[in-house]
């Protein structure tokens, strides 16, 4: 369970260009959560997760994980029980890398970087197993270096590398958004295979409507840095994407664009 | 016939010499893309330590191994400025470089120390075994090669790894659950490490200690490394490594060019110069990287 507590945060405190985006903001994440965020740009979607992860330090408040302060935890030290999936296919993998090294990197998470080989050979066979449920065809290409694969292909990669050792949340920041619209549909089944079957808390943020309505099993919609919409099992159920859309248009005609 | 035998091996020497630095470069430069300038500082900080010891009597290797634990704390200090400190690249090197200046002329001394009746590596010890005619360049290749394979080897290890990905991608270090800072430290005191050893074998070779040595190291370390990548570029097998240490000795051969043709030895960081500006003027045009 992920608790955010009396969070403030406000961006240039002391200058002209001084915003308040959160004040005093609670959210309680359950396990085994599945929620999608939606909300306009500039609704604080991305800074909440920025700040679940610690790339973003807050004013004041508590961020609580199983009971336990986490809030004074570095980014990297978060990363222990946290994966992230960014919108850009390029930050999940290293280019210049094999898509082998890849896999063996991820392997290691959580554990000694020493001077044993990077690469242990007695894994390979369940990379070639775990990069075949991809279905692109990346298993015979395990020497071929990540920087030559399409975007695409990069995502699921940083997908499969995000996930692969043992998590409490998994963080998604829009990460269909450059992606094509085939893609975007094979990442999104994807994400939703690996969720269940490893029973990830997941918080996703997306400007999809559809995969908001579709996947998970709780809905937010944020806007100034506030939930106005909070949608859980049967009620998330029920709601559809034209719904959505409405209330993103009235949001949007209260701002006066 | 003689005298271009004796330029190429002449050549050879220099360049396997300051390949070990190259080999140091490469770290920092390619792998972390971290322009460091300590190396200047790091460079003469092994040549002092090895005069220092040499003129007591220290067993020459000891005196290298004495050259690479100065070298890695000179790049821990890099490493702590720009870290922890958060000192931009090139000012930490910068800082790191000046502080130098005035710890190598304390751990000699003064400017010059010259040490020409003490065993060195290439008169003493395993040098016997070879001819003399070709001592120094069969040295200076051996030590270049055993450090490449060395850094092969790292480069391949979990560590190494680690450190690839951080030069490529910090936000994946991050998400490995690793402080990309310790990283980049790492690289530092692996860098600092071979600049003071390729140093300090440069030192045994000629025999002395000049303040001053070190003046255009990173210069001669970047030009070997920018001149080894476009070599190999096209061919995707030539290891990093192998590169750097080419670039290295063409670097070299070009400066020694330079001298063959009349220019007078004291022109010789004029050469340097106006040499890697070159290296960058052509590596710029040929693909507009946005290093140069």
């Amino acid at each position: 369970m992920l608790k955010l507590e009396d969070i403030n945060k406000t961006y240039n405190i002391g200058t002209v260009n001084e915003a308040k985006l959160f004040a005093d903001f609670n959210l309680t994440i359950e396990q085994g959560d599945f929620i999608s965020v939606i909300g306009s740009n500039g609704s604080g979607k991305t800074t909440m997760l920025n700040i679940i992860c610690g790339s973003l330090a807050i004013d004041s408040g508590r961020l609580l994980s199983n009971g336990n302060d986490i809030s004074r935890l570095k980014e990297f030290q978060r990363a222990k029980f946290m994966g992230r999936v960014y919108q850009h296919p390029d930050m999940g993998t290293c280019p210049s890398m094999t898509i082998l090294q890849n896999m063996a990197l991820a392997d290691n998470k959580g554990k000694l970087f020493g001077l044993t080989m990077g690469v242990n050979k007695k894994r390979i066979d369940f990379y070639r197993e775990e990069l075949s449920r991809l279905k692109l065809g990346l298993e015979d290409k395990l020497e071929v270096k990540v920087g030559s694969l399409s975007g695409g292909q990069r995502q699921a990669m940083a997908l499969l590398m995000s996930t692969m050792t043992p998590l409490e949340y998994l963080i998604l920041d829009e990460h269909t958004a450059a992606l094509d619209p085939k893609t975007s549909e094979i990442i999104m089944a994807l994400t939703d295979e690996i969720v269940r079957e490893k029973q990830l808390t997941t918080i996703m943020v997306t400007h999809n409507l559809r995969h908001a309505a579709e996947y998970g099993n709780r809905l937010l919609m944020m806007h100034e840095g506030q939930v106005i919409m909070d949608k859980k099992g049967q009620q998330k159920t029920e709601t559809k994407v034209d719904e959505l859309l409405d209330i993103f248009n009235s949001i949007s005609v209260e701002c006066g664009n | 016939m003689e005298a271009v035998l004796s330029i190429i091996i002449g050549i050879l020497e220099q360049g396997f010499i300051y390949g070990v630095m190259a080999l140091g470069v490469y770290i920092t430069y390619r792998i972390l893309d971290f322009p460091d300038l300590s190396v200047d500082g790091t460079f003469p900080l092994g040549a002092a330590v090895t005069a220092m010891l040499l003129t007591k009597g220290t067993n020459p290797y000891l005196a290298l191994l004495a050259a690479i634990a100065a070298g890695a704390l000179a790049g821990l200090c890099t490493g702590i400025i720009h870290v922890k400190f958060k000192v931009k690249d090139l000012l930490s090197g910068i800082i790191t470089m000046t502080a130098l200046y005035t710890i190598n002329l304390r751990i000699t001394g003064r400017s010059n120390l010259a040490f020409f009746n003490e065993n060195t590596i290439f008169n003493s010890g395993i040098a016997l075994w070879i001819p003399q005619s070709c001592r120094i360049v069969v040295i200076a290749i051996l030590l270049a090669i055993v450090v490449k394979l060395v850094m092969d080897w790292y480069l391949h290890t979990k560590s190494g790894f680690l450190l690839s990905a951080c030069g490529d991608n910090k936000t994946l270090v991050t998400s490995l659950a690793k402080d990309f800072g310790k990283v980049k430290i790492v690289g530092l005191i692996l860098a600092n490490a071979l600049a003071a050893l390729s140093g300090a074998i440069l030192c045994q070779q000629q025999r002395f200690f000049e303040i001053s040595m070190g003046t255009g190291a990173i210069i001669t370390g970047l030009g070997s490394v920018i001149i080894g990548m476009n070599i190999f570029k096209h061919m995707t097998f030539i290891q990093g490594t192998t590169a750097a240490l080419v670039g290295a000795v063409v670097y070299k051969g070009c400066t020694a060019l330079a001298i063959a043709l009349g220019l007078p030895t004291t022109d010789m960081k004029l050469i340097t110069a106006v040499l890697f500006l070159a290296v960058l003027v052509i590596n710029s045009r040929e693909k507009g990287d946005k290093r140069a």
